[in-house]
């Protein structure tokens, strides 16, 4: 089962959250805005430990930050765009196994760009109210969770991903 | 990545873009324009300015939506960056080859011999010489690498509808800003 997204602009706002199972924790919506700024210092801390830097890049980090974190009850995973917009999913384990998170995020980002960019009444780094955009993630979370109870039921048991997208 | 890998991309990226008729393409922005310069009174400083900065718009939201088709890995130079932006980007979004041609390591030209936004547009003569038609192209390529991090300066050099044989856009790199902390966070 998936749980949450949340996305978090370039300066740490958070611009979109969303249970996307009914299994999700609920969380009022100033949680969430205080976990998006959280989550997005520590991911500037993260990428400040990291030992690796950029070529020509002297003081700032490379720029992985935090990618995935596990846990016994949840994985969350955090994808960063070039242009500096976090989309961070949290799933329960057993779909991070079957699913490529990474993936789901990518076309969520997809997503992103043609509903919510392409929308002349979006003003960038705001929260998204967009019709097209909530149902977009609705459709390709329920695709995706449908093709995870398909392959659970055929295939055995194993770590490798069973589902891939597109 | 290099200039024949990029370009192949490209006209992957482009075969999977949903189409818009050229022709009505090309009109709307001619429609655009004569908005722009009807609100400008013939003001033609004004006019480019105005050109430039929907350019920019539209340039600082088609970054991500590149970014996000395109999977392009993280470019090392830009020289690099030229390329991807020239044989890639220019091809996805507007079906157009461009040849890139580098000056030196912080500056290039893209020289159009194709431009999809010109096609019917001839200048009146109180235009020809100083309103810079296409001059929408720079604002984009000023905002979606702004959003990259280079600051640019971006100028058309050459256009068709002054009487050159090709269009040539030329992109001069000012300065890369820095990403993370501020310097006040740096411990000495």
């Amino acid at each position: 089962m998936f749980l949450n997204l949340f996305i978090v602009n370039k300066s740490g706002g958070l611009i979109h959250h969303r249970a996307l199972s009914q299994k999700a924790p609920h969380i009022g919506t100033n949680e969430w805005l205080r976990i998006g700024s959280t989550f997005h210092s520590l991911h500037a801390i993260a990428t400040e430990a990291s030992p690796i830097k950029l070529p020509g890049n002297k003081k700032a980090g490379a720029d992985d930050g935090i990618e995935e974190i596990q846990a016994e009850g949840m994985t969350l995973v955090c994808l960063q765009t070039r242009t500096g917009i976090k989309f961070v999913i949290t799933a329960e384990p057993n779909t991070a196994v079957a699913v490529d998170l990474g993936q789901v995020l990518r076309e969520i980002y997809v997503l992103y760009t043609d509903c919510a960019l392409k929308d002349p009444f979006y003003e960038l780094e705001m929260p998204i109210r967009c019709e097209l955009f909530t149902q977009g993630v609705e459709n390709l979370i329920q695709r995706v969770e449908s093709m995870i109870n398909y392959s659970t039921s055929t295939s055995s048991t194993s770590n490798t991903r069973v589902v891939t997208l597109r | 990545m290099s200039k024949s890998s990029a370009a192949a991309n490209g006209q992957a990226l482009w075969a999977k873009q949903p189409k818009a008729n050229a022709e009505l393409f090309a009109l709307t922005y001619g429609a655009l324009v004569m908005e722009v310069v009807g609100d400008a009174d013939g003001n033609v400083k004004e006019i480019n300015e105005q050109l430039e900065n929907i350019g920019y718009s539209i340039g600082i939201r088609c970054v991500d939506e590149f970014l996000a088709k395109s999977d392009v890995a993280v470019c090392k130079s830009f020289e690099e960056t030229s390329n991807v932006l020239g044989k890639t980007a220019f091809k996805m979004f507007l079906g157009a080859n461009c040849d890139v041609h580098q000056h030196s390591a912080k500056s290039f030209s893209l020289i159009m011999h194709e431009n999809p936004l010109t096609v019917f547009v001839e200048l009146p003569d109180e235009y020809k010489e100083t309103l810079q038609y296409t001059i929408v192209y720079c604002g984009v390529i000023r905002g979606a690498l702004e959003m990259l991090n280079y600051k640019v300066d971006c100028t058309l050099v050459k256009s068709t509808l002054k009487g050159d044989d090709v269009d040539e856009i030329k992109v001069d790199l000012k300065s890369v800003m820095q990403d993370g902390a501020g310097d006040d966070y740096h411990e000495e």
